[in-house]
């Protein structure tokens, strides 16, 4: 007879792997990336696909050849990095080649220079989508119109989204709550539609990979905020509705705000993680110099995370 | 339905031997009779070599405050006094018996017949339960005189009886709530009035309709005996766990439950209890469970303590499938790893449990995620996710200050880790090397 195994308690396992969670985080992805294909046409899925192989090529290539150590890409987290990077970046033909540097600035500089998954402080999609709005600011905010399956011309059906035009004067005409909530409007690649979206916030939810309390205090604390700003002055500021529908608010409250890695783990700190992004949020776009601040909300929240862990404790069962 | 409140799993439950009615294992013909079968220090063997010894005959004497008495699961010569190497591989005093024939000392009632009256008063059955070696029976085997000893200063308000049976795979409980449920109830009747209060709550998992109904038929020709149906989720039987299911009552950190008015026993230590001070039979057999989902059956089985585990594989399914790849002793979440299969059962055993290869594996570590699963699969309400981190880096102050010691080692947060870090080894090693500080301060 063979050997008997020996090991502490317990014996058995729930079967949860940290590979099902990714695959599961893509499979929630795949809404919005239909949606973006419908919308933008083939440009947005050569986008996300050029995005995807470039973060898992990045990868492999770091971890064989720099750090020397098993690859980790099957587990499916370079995908989900490509894919939300992708979803951060307009469905454009110059971002077929920009969007490989973000790829490099996220999984090299923000995922493994930090030693790998699990160690980042940042998200690296976010790192990757700032890097670029800075370093490309014409081809980041040059935005294709929705248009067919197939666009004809690929340069001239551009236009401004709705966040850009209202800082700019006044929201595009026409634009209505239905359009903002299908997606029928300009805006990043994966970010337009937010039923798309909340469909694959609700498979998280329902798989138990992302609990409640950082979306709705993201979107909750969004709407209030500039609920009251606009109640005070409705000429200058967005309606709190068309605010929470419109930019990365839906994107980013249901997908980034929500990465395990980067953000607080106790339900309280998680509550104070969102509170804090949807708050940054309606400043930096009311009176920062950019039209959109989702993504600087949650990469200055990132920076408080371990603070957070820190202070919020869970209820112990007893004292 | 009551619960606990924070935390929990649910494991795949697996109570595939529901259905087997208790059998009756036969005697083996060599025995050997550990002298520490309990939590404390070992009994003092009170036999020599070539000594006669008669079922139920006193060999090991209870001498030190924490211990409790061993007496002769058969009748036979002593061959000699020595060490045994437990189920685990520690060495531990011993009595070793050749059997002859099966002769029980004559004071213990083995007539079918059902006592019901009981007329000692307190302090007799605790004196009584001290003489007949008996221990609870849930896993920790604590010494019931002790337990039932109320210190001064300290009321007892609640008995509990744990018949959560949340452990997968185990159904001992279960078999004897269905088969001895009146015995039980005179047994819980009785630890009820040791205690001298006025009622006795029984948890039982709601996954036992037919044992809750059935014990709640009988509870009712009994004087304050309540059944309380649980809610399925594990660790519902875990004392600390089970008192705020029950009272909505919470241990402090570092306190027992008296201190919070409760006492609790588990099911199979009150059925104990019936058989020592209404038949003066002392604890002898244990009542365990034989399963694994490869096992050609499953077995419900009333062993005499000192059967070894080999001899129970034997006589129940001849030999380990030969893709076995762990044997448990209780459940899976907390059983214990069996090193030695020759090695003697001892009281408080609830099952031999068979794994297969493919299920006792463990997947390999990955990076942890910081998802959180584990803090929120505490029933405690601790951060097994830091102390990992803190014990490996030798940072055994601050483990001891995120309360590491309140930690009951019941398995949620490795179960549930997606990054399959072995959190509860982690959490164990810490325990000791913080306890080992604690002592070297002292």
């Amino acid at each position: 007879m063979n050997l008997l195994n020996i090991s502490g308690s317990p014996h058995v396992h729930s079967d949860e792997s940290t590979k099902k969670i990714m695959w599961r985080v893509n499979m929630a992805l795949v809404p919005a990336l239909l949606v973006a294909i419908a919308y933008f046409g083939i440009n947005a899925l050569l986008v996300s696909l050029i995005s995807v192989a470039s973060c898992v090529l990045f990868q492999w290539l770091i971890e064989k050849y720099i750090m020397k150590v098993p690859t980790t890409i099957c587990d499916g987290s370079a995908v989900v990095t490509g894919l939300l990077l992708a979803f951060n970046v307009p469905a454009t033909v110059d971002m077929m080649w920009i969007v490989i540097i973000g790829a490099l600035v996220a999984i090299g500089v923000a995922k493994m220079a930090f030693g790998g998954l699990g160690k980042n402080p940042f998200n690296p999609a976010i790192v990757g989508r700032i890097f670029l709005l800075i370093s490309f600011p014409v081809q980041m905010t040059t935005w294709p119109q929705v248009g067919g399956l197939f666009p004809m011309d690929f340069d001239v059906a551009t236009g401004a989204t709705p966040l850009g035009a209202f800082k700019e004067g006044a929201l595009p005409e026409g634009v209505t709550f239905m359009d903002a909530f299908l997606g029928h409007i300009g805006g990043s690649l994966g970010e337009v539609s937010a039923i798309a979206i909340l469909i694959g916030a609700c498979y998280l939810l329902w798989k138990k990979i992302i609990s409640w309390h950082i979306p709705v205090a993201f979107i909750g604390t969004a709407f209030i905020f500039s609920g009251i700003l606009w109640l005070v002055d409705p000429a200058s500021y967005m309606d709190p509705l068309m605010t929470i529908l419109t930019g990365g608010i839906m994107l980013g409250a249901c997908f980034m705000a929500t990465d395990m890695v980067t953000t607080p783990m106790a339900k309280s700190g998680q509550l104070i993680f969102g509170f804090g992004c949807g708050l940054l949020t309606i400043i930096i776009r009311n009176w920062g110099a950019y039209p959109e601040g989702v993504s600087f909300a949650i990469l200055l929240m990132n920076c408080v995370t371990p603070l957070i862990n820190r202070w919020c404790k869970p209820q112990r069962f007893a004292c | 339905m009551k619960t606990f409140k924070m935390g929990g799993v649910h494991p795949e439950e697996n109570k595939i031997s529901n259905d087997a009615a208790i059998e009756v294992m036969p005697v083996p013909q060599q025995m050997v009779v550990l002298m520490n079968q309990h939590l404390g220090a070992p009994a003092t063997p009170v036999v020599q070599k070539g000594d006669k010894v008669k079922v139920g005959q006193l060999i090991g004497e209870a001498q030190a405050f924490m211990c409790a008495n061993v007496h002769s699961p058969v009748s036979g010569t002593v061959v000699k006094v020595d060490t045994c190497k437990d189920a685990f591989g520690l060495t531990k005093p011993a009595v070793y018996i050749n059997v002859e024939g099966d002769e029980w000392m004559e004071t213990i009632d083995r007539t079918p017949d059902i006592k019901r009256e009981c007329t000692m008063e307190p302090k007799e059955i605790v004196a009584k339960l001290k003489e007949m070696g008996i221990v609870g029976l849930g896993g920790a085997t604590f010494p019931a005189h002790i337990k039932y000893s109320i210190p001064e200063g300290k009321k007892a308000e609640y008995l509990i009886i744990n018949a959560a049976e949340c452990e997968p795979y185990l159904t001992s409980d279960y078999r004897v709530m269905m088969e001895h449920a009146e015995e039980v109830c005179i047994g819980v009747s009785i630890l009820r009035k040791a205690l001298g209060v006025p009622n006795a709550y029984i948890g039982i998992e709601s996954n036992k309709p037919l044992a809750i109904q059935k014990m709640q038929e009988t509870a009712k020709q009994f004087e304050g005996i309540v059944i309380e149906p649980l809610k399925v989720k594990y660790p519902q039987g875990a004392e600390k766990q089970l008192i705020n299911a029950v009272t909505g009552r919470k241990v402090p950190s570092g306190k027992l439950p008296i201190d919070v008015g409760c006492v609790v026993s588990n099911l199979g230590t009150s059925f104990s209890v019936y058989e020592a001070i209404q038949k003066n039979k002392p604890l002898i057999e244990n009542i365990l469970t034989v399963t694994g989902k490869k096992l050609p059956s499953q077995h419900n089985y009333v062993v005499r303590i000192g059967t070894t585990y080999n001899d129970i594989i034997k006589h129940s399914i001849g030999e380990l499938p030969a893709t076995t790849g762990k044997v448990i002793s209780g459940g899976t979440m907390m059983g214990k790893a069996v090193v030695n299969l020759d090695a003697p059962t001892v009281k408080g055993n609830s099952s031999v449990l068979v794994m297969d290869e493919a299920e006792a594996r463990r997947n390999p570590e990955t990076a942890c995620i910081r998802c959180g699963k584990c803090m929120h699969a505490c029933p405690m309400g601790l951060e097994p996710y830091l102390f990992s981190a803190l014990v490996k880096n030798n940072r055994i102050e601050e483990a001891k200050e995120h309360n590491i010691l309140d930690c009951i080692e019941c398995g949620c947060c490795f179960f549930s880790c997606p990054a399959n870090k072995p959190l509860t080894d982690e959490i164990r090693l810490g325990k000791n090397k913080v306890r080992a500080m604690m002592a070297a301060k002292k």
